[in-house]
């Protein structure tokens, strides 16, 4: 696995230890939150307290308001009701501390290392600074050698290395995932998640969700199960999957196919 | 045989470079490259504008944007000389018969084409790259310069079908224009003129040209894009 990477994974530069670290945006709180849609309940009644530190994994059935649930948080979407409150008003602010990578991550018409520039630019990095991170990132993610090339030529694996990457050089404190490896093959979900894994030692909160119930046990600390728009249970991964109390839950667990 | 000789006094001109030729041909580019950069410089943002904005009457300018695509250039040459005659509001510019007036005159043409075809490229790409540019954190006016980028392979060819429909066009050039010999004659109203003279060769040598500069100019596109495409395949 060491493989896959040029060198040690490290977000944080040692440089960049002394600035002063701003408030963290956690823990988020989702009060009440819902989303209807042309009288469609799509996501109902949730409360949820998201802490630092744990690797939270969102499973459910396919429409059961996952994805929905990462574009309300990330701010995509406007709740219909209830309310998205980070621990610090400047969460969403013009340099935002969430990111969001993308099950198909739009990759712009220029080259890789222009892609990861694009991002820095649209959180106010200056030219210079622009241009040292973006070498930087390359380089901790093992793309300095496609760093010239078009990112739409790019192999499937490696656009989506280099959109954790772009998401990454932004230095997120939580980074929101969508379904990261649905569409990629073995060889490339280990190389996301092994990355994805450093930047969680790295103090990264990583909310991720997959249909994947295998990626869920490697990766889950903590385990929010939604079915039909509601929140069914947020537990610890390993009680989750020992021992889930809802039967919608057991049956999800047992790999019964529930919708 | 009257065409044939025509035809070889016409290549004759041409590979001669006869300089009442050269002199129309020269003035031709000049007065329609202009008016292309001038309605690109426009029209690119303007369209771009169009397609990410959501204001009150959008669908009216749309519309509008599109129906002045089928604008009849004599149309766009009578208005244009009403406002540049003497006694129009802008009369006193002294523009009306110059090179200046037939630029204003072609921008007119081409900037509902540049417009409305960089619209709708935009507003597809908009479609595909909104999620990803807002979670970036991009504003829709912030991603204008973005997709005008990302678009530009499409938005050349938006910039051609100017190019063709201004470089094409007689009604307007003539009637703001005057065809006035060494000042104000076109490759198109030097052919209108010479073929009602019957001086076919000058006619058939302008018209040659004007077709090879336009074969010209869309292979050089074509070949733009196409290199894009390989310079991504190559390591």
């Amino acid at each position: 696995m060491s493989a896959v990477l040029t060198g040690p994974v490290q977000l944080r530069r040692a440089g960049e230890a002394s600035r002063p670290a701003p408030a963290s945006i956690l823990p988020l709180r989702l009060q009440g939150l819902g989303f209807a849609i042309a009288g469609k309940q799509l996501l109902d009644d949730v409360d949820l307290v998201l802490e630092a530190g744990r690797r939270t994994v969102v499973l459910g059935p396919n429409g059961a308001g996952k994805s929905l649930l990462l574009r309300l948080c990330h701010g995509l979407l406007r709740p219909t009701q209830g309310r998205v409150l980070w621990s610090d008003n400047d969460a969403d602010g013009p340099a935002r501390r969430h990111s969001l990578l993308f099950q198909r991550p739009v990759m712009l018409r220029r080259s890789a290392r222009a892609n990861v520039l694009h991002g820095l630019a649209l959180a106010g990095l200056g030219w210079h600074d622009r241009r040292e991170r973006a070498l930087a990132v390359l380089a901790r993610f093992g793309l300095a050698d496609l760093a010239e090339r078009p990112a739409r030529n790019l192999s499937g694996g490696e656009q989506q290395v280099l959109a954790l990457a772009r998401a990454a050089a932004l230095e997120p404190e939580v980074l929101f995932l969508d379904e990261p490896t649905a569409a990629l093959d073995p060889a490339a979900t280990a190389r996301i998640e092994l990355l994805l894994q450093l930047m969680a030692r790295d103090g990264v909160k990583l909310v991720m969700v997959t249909h994947d119930l295998g990626q869920a046990r490697r990766f889950a600390d903590e385990v929010v199960f939604l079915h039909r728009g509601r929140l069914i249970e947020h537990r610890p991964a390993g009680a989750f999957f020992s021992a889930p109390r809802s039967p919608e839950a057991r049956a999800f667990v047992a790999g019964e196919l529930i919708w | 045989m009257a065409e044939t000789s025509a035809f070889t006094l016409a290549l004759q001109l041409i590979g001669a470079a006869d300089p009442v030729l050269v002199e129309i041909v020269l003035l031709s580019l000049r007065v329609t490259l202009t008016a292309l950069a001038l309605a690109a410089l426009i029209g690119l943002p303007l369209g771009a504008a169009l397609a990410l904005a959501r204001f009150p009457g959008r669908g009216v300018a749309i519309v509008l944007a599109n129906a002045l695509m089928g604008l009849p250039p004599v149309v766009a040459g009578l208005v244009i000389y009403l406002v540049l005659s003497r006694s129009g509001p802008l009369g006193s510019l002294g523009l009306l018969f110059t090179p200046t007036a037939m630029v204003v005159a072609q921008s007119v043409l081409i900037l509902p084409i540049v417009v409305s075809l960089t619209r709708q490229v935009i507003q597809d790409l908009w479609g595909e790259y909104a999620e990803q540019l807002r979670s970036l954190g991009s504003s829709p006016l912030r991603a204008v310069p973005t997709l005008l980028w990302d678009g530009r392979f499409s938005l050349i060819t938006a910039l051609l079908a100017g190019f063709g429909r201004a470089s094409a066009e007689v009604g307007a050039v003539l009637i703001v224009g005057g065809n006035i010999a060494g000042h104000t004659r076109t490759m198109t109203t030097a052919i209108a003129l010479e073929t009602s003279r019957g001086a076919l060769e000058l006619a058939l040598a302008l018209g040659l040209i004007l077709l090879g500069l336009t074969v010209t100019l869309n292979a050089l596109a074509y070949l733009l894009a196409r290199l894009d495409r390989w310079g991504a395949s190559v390591p």
